[in-house]
């Protein structure tokens, strides 16, 4: 079990609340270095709050969530970074992030932690293009000398942004859209948007990417299409993927864990075998009881 | 402690006007989500009316009657401004609805700075100066220095802003205007689907801003008996202000706003400076949207990701 | 054919229709507003004047507008055209567009001076050349706030105001030349847009509009009150004039720059330097700007009006992206505001007001949120267009001695606000250039573009 062995980020009781409304509610998990995990649960169980926590655009109420950007942290480290108040520490083992304790762009910038939207936010009126190498800004930020060196033409940026260009070019690849690079991101059909989508969050280079359903709305060869790609995103080694899903077959194809959220708590937590199985999954996710109900939804499970 | 009480009545009375204004800004803000940038000229264009009208009744027509002049000049100005108010919707804002989001407003702030000339040329640029009508003090306690006094005109405006905010109050919670205009507010295109004609609800709401503003207006010539083509734009942010203030969309809350904005200036003006009085109702504006941006009593919002 | 004959009679009936009603209202409307003038007399008492006759005349012109409007909105809708836009004739020459422009805007003052003489030429460059083009760079400066950044900004005329009380106080009390004040004015009124940005970085759209009103105000409000510092509503006046280099501009025999160069005095010389001095200070906005569009700096801007929680989950600072735009944007306010100073010889919160930032917002949305062309063409139509009303000398003869058109510029002025937007919501060059591009560069239709929420 690699969450257990090799955690990359590492939940510790999270609770998120709005005025009256608890929507997460002591939540614990970890999330496995080079896996896939996915957090499922029926509609309004708390996921995308979840990933709002991890990302930085809700600060929770109450909890910790620990990033080991490398290496693996002793529970020891967390709680003396716990306890130092200090958002970040580097020790021989492990680099280690705190990211409650960060605003939403240093969780992407620093941690490494990036993610994509339920509904899609791409700069629209942009070019695809413009989309990937806006996602390498911190970087080009550095290389342009905080855009003095830049306003000069500097060669050291130009070259910089020849090499983002580059990266930019071997994404479009990898999902198609090299023809389409000068198009403005809004005028593309719905699944190369979700595709670009993904790429635009891995052109920051990250550790962690949180994908908020991306295969809904996607038609089969394209969710098939996705499949590949977060896959082979995984096998690259340098990326683990966190992601949010209703499409069952994408789950139970791809993911190597699988997190049970309703009502804000956990109510599984394990493999995805192990997971289907959970006859308390079953019941909570589709809210039946009937025995019959119940074997037609196991068959729609093992799909 | 007179000086007090004296200067409570004044911003009572400033603070009532400013409410009257505000619940233009806050209805049209609700529903169509524009800051009404000609809504203080609006409120300039009403006092002109009444004005004019007032003179008409006593200069032309000899009607002698004090509360027969100022109740003509106001049901009479409050006709008017409303027909200009939505005309000004049909001619600037309606072809731009659900067009680009800054379009409206330059075409508002065009609107404003076109009615405070169009009055300006139409009136000429000087003060038009009338005398004050209701007058009369009545003397609420014998201080030992001067007498706190409260005028007619001040009863009149107060009491007047008080039975109107009821009034409206009511028309919006109640009737089926009121929930036509909540549902505009909501999601204007379900309730498009739903059969409320949104084109008129939104010509209803500039109606009832405008007949309102018209009523600040009348109240203002009637206090302070002077009024010029510039008198829009000051008064207009200031009703924005509290419109902010008390939370935007909520009735009450533009009344409660305008009653904070009246006082703090005038207390301010009163104990500090009169020169920066302007600056403290800006500041407070400034400082409502940075810390309270859903105000007193507005419903906050969850950005949504 | 036969039905539109048959149409036709109903058609006109309905406009008729219109037309009464639209007269109707209008007669309304004119009560009692334009029905009577009140006027104060010598006693300053307000006396009526009855203008029956004019308003009359409106109800008649807004009869014949309506009955004309209706007859040709229908007969567009009975002709059913679809107008098929194709690309822009003029894309392949945009370069060569540009290098003419600025060629024409070099040789101008020289070729209007060679028409006129130097004493009609003074009115031309200064009125038209000069007076555009500050609002030219203000427009640019600007652009880059509310263009760029999509951050919606009605106090932009205070940064304006810091450039040129920098100059007129530093100038002076501390006789500090032009040259040296220049810098200064725009890193101060940087400074200013980074204060004043800073504490309203997370409002959005009509908020963020309504507060930078308010700091534009309260600017002003200063400016009129602490006397001590500004001179309150007197001004500064006796600012010291623009020198060639030092070398300054009077009808003197010695260290002048007419004595200097051996050729006789003309007030014109002033003029036509001030003419190339804001030339160079809106062109330099202008390359700034366009090489800011293409580093990091300036995607980030434009991400951010694309969409401010993308750019938070990509780890762009929207803070500092938000405030650079600020102050970048003021910085070239001040500039423009030093030169405002230098230009007049005396500054004072007059010039500051509300409707000098909305002037600029409104150029800056009538040409087309970000383009730096549509900018020029906005301040030529809005500018040069209400400055030509001086010039419309023959409409004495129409409406009698007592007419002057300039009573109606701001009038006319607000009303072009409302029907351009009308016209064209999103601006006059709507489209946006991408910034890099890997095969082609082609325009991006301003409908995909987004106008920003903050």
């Amino acid at each position: 079990m690699r969450w257990q062995t090799d955690p990359l980020l590492v939940v510790d009781h999270l609770t998120m609340r709005f005025g009256g409304l608890t929507a997460v509610n002591n939540l614990s998990f970890s999330v496995g270095r080079k896996d896939i995990t996915a957090l499922i649960g029926p509609n309004g169980a708390g996921k995308t709050t979840v990933f709002n926590c991890v990302t930085g655009f809700y600060k929770p109420t109450e909890g910790r969530l620990a990033l080991a950007r490398s290496g693996i942290a002793t529970s020891q480290e967390v709680a003396a970074l716990t306890a130092t108040g200090k958002r970040h520490a580097q020790s021989a083992g492990a680099d280690l992030y705190l990211l409650e304790r960060m605003p939403g762009h240093e969780i992407a910038r620093e941690a490494r932690v990036a993610r994509t939207f339920q509904n899609i936010r791409l700069f629209s009126g942009m070019t695809v293009l413009e989309n990937l190498i806006v996602a390498q800004h911190n970087a080009l930020m550095a290389a342009s000398g905080y855009t003095v060196l830049g306003l000069i033409g500097a060669p050291s940026f130009v070259r910089r942004q020849r090499e983002a260009v580059e990266v930019a070019k071997s994404w479009l690849e990898r999902i198609h859209l090299t023809d389409r690079a000068d198009d403005p991101a809004g005028e593309l059909p719905y699944g190369a948007q979700r595709r670009l989508e993904i790429a635009r969050a891995m052109c920051i280079d990250p550790v962690l990417l949180c994908l908020d359903e991306p295969a809904a709305g996607l038609n089969p060869r394209e969710s098939g299409d996705l499949n590949e790609l977060l896959r082979s995103i995984r096998d690259e080694g340098k990326t683990s993927l966190f992601l949010i899903e209703h499409d069952m077959s994408v789950v139970m194809q791809i993911s190597d864990h699988v997190i049970v959220l309703d009502y804000g708590t956990k109510i599984a937590d394990g493999d995805p075998k192990s997971v289907r199985e959970d006859p308390k999954v079953i019941a909570a996710y589709l809210g039946v009881s009937d025995e019959e109900e119940l074997e037609k939804v196991e068959a729609e499970l093992s799909k | 402690m007179d000086y007090f009480l004296q200067q409570l009545i004044s911003g009572l009375t400033l603070g009532s006007l400013y409410g009257l204004i505000a619940i233009g800004y806050t209805m049209v803000f609700g529903i169509i989500g524009m800051v009404n940038f000609a809504h203080g000229d609006v409120f300039m264009l009403s006092a002109f009316i009444a004005m004019i009208i007032y003179l008409i009744l006593t200069q032309l027509l000899g009607v002698s009657s004090l509360p027969v002049v100022a109740l003509t000049a106001l049901i009479g100005s409050m006709i008017v401004t409303s027909a200009w108010n939505w005309s000004i919707e049909r001619l600037a804002y309606r072809p731009l609805r659900g067009s680009f989001r800054l379009a409206p407003l330059i075409s508002a702030i065009g609107m404003s700075i076109t009615l405070s000339n169009f009055v300006q040329v139409v009136q000429g640029p000087r003060n038009k100066p009338i005398s004050s009508l209701f007058t009369t003090n009545i003397v609420i306690h014998q201080g030992a220095d001067f007498p706190v006094t409260v005028a007619y005109n001040q009863i009149i405006i107060v009491v007047g802003t008080a039975l109107l905010l009821l009034a409206f109050w009511y028309l919006v919670q109640k009737t089926s205007l009121g929930r036509a205009q909540r549902a505009c507010e909501q999601d204007p295109k379900m309730a498009a689907l739903l059969g409320i004609d949104v084109d008129r609800t939104i010509s209803i709401t500039f109606i009832i801003g405008a007949a309102l503003a018209a009523v600040a207006g009348s109240l203002y010539v009637m206090k302070y008996g002077v009024v010029t083509f510039s008198d829009g734009f000051i008064p207009g942010v200031k009703a924005f202000t509290a419109a902010v203030l008390g939370g935007i969309g909520s009735l009450p809350g533009a009344v409660l706003g305008g009653l904070i904005i009246g006082l703090i200036e005038t207390f301010w003006a009163g104990y500090f400076s009169a020169d920066y009085k302007d600056v403290a109702a800006f500041s407070i504006l400034a400082v409502t949207l940075i810390f309270l941006p859903s105000g007193l009593l507005g419903r906050p919002e969850v950005e949504k990701v | 054919m036969a039905s539109e004959n048959s149409a036709s009679p109903s058609r006109l009936a309905l406009a008729l229709k219109e037309g009464v009603i639209a007269a109707l209202l209008a007669a309304l409307l004119e009560f009692p507003i334009i029905d009577y003038q009140a006027a104060a007399n010598i006693d300053n008492r307000l006396v009526l004047t009855s203008r029956f006759g004019l308003a009359m005349t409106i109800v008649a012109i807004v009869f014949i507008a309506r009955v004309s409007i209706y007859l040709y909105q229908t007969r567009v809708v009975a002709r059913a055209v679809v107008k098929v836009k194709g690309p822009s004739v003029f894309a392949p020459y945009v370069q060569w567009i540009n290098y003419a422009g600025i060629a024409a805007l070099v040789v101008f003052p020289f070729v209007i001076l060679t028409l006129l003489g130097s004493g009609g030429a003074l009115k031309w460059v200064n009125n038209y050349g000069v007076q555009i083009l500050i609002y030219v760079m203000l427009g640019w400066g600007l652009n880059i706030v509310v263009g760029l950044a999509g951050l919606l900004d009605l106090g932009y005329v205070a940064f304006y105001a810091v450039g040129a009380y920098s100059y007129a106080l530093l100038s002076t009390k501390f006789g500090l030349s032009f040259w040296i004040c220049l810098p200064l004015a725009g890193i101060l009124a940087a400074l200013w847009g980074m204060i004043l940005g800073f504490p309203v970085l997370r409002l959005r759209g009509d908020y963020l509009a309504i507060v930078t009103l308010a700091f534009g105000e309260i600017i002003r409000t200063v400016l009129i009150n602490w006397t001590d510092f500004s001179n309150g509503y007197a001004g500064i006046s006796s600012i010291p004039h623009i020198t060639f280099f030092g070398l300054p501009f009077d009808d003197d025999d010695h260290g002048t720059f007419s004595s200097f160069f051996h050729i006789a005095y003309s007030p014109i010389h002033r003029t036509i330097f001030l003419y190339f001095l804001i030339l160079t200070l809106a062109l330099t906005t202008n390359f700034v700007t366009i090489r800011l569009r293409r580093l990091p700096i300036g995607r980030a801007w434009e991400a951010l009006r694309e969409d401010e929680i993308a750019c938070r989950s990509l780890g762009i600072n929207t803070t500092t992206t938000k405030l650079t735009a600020f102050a970048m944007g003021a910085m070239f306010a001040g500039f423009a505001g030093s030169f405002f100073a230098v230009r007049q010889g005396f500054v004072s919160p007059e010039s500051f007001t509300f409707v000098e930032s909305s002037t600029i917002l409104a150029i800056v949305v009538l040409g087309g949120m970000g383009s730096q062309m549509g900018v020029v063409l906005a301040a030529i139509l809005m500018i040069g267009g209400t400055e030509i009303l001086r010039e419309l000398e023959f409409l004495k003869a129409i409406f009698g001695k007592g007419f002057d058109p300039v009573q109606y510029r701001m009038l006319l002025f607000g009303l072009a606000m409302v029907l351009m937007m009308i016209w064209r919501p999103r601006g006059i060059i709507s489209s946006r250039m991408p910034s890099i591009f890997l095969a082609e560069r082609k325009s991006i239709s301003g409908a995909n573009v987004s106008e920003g929420h903050g």
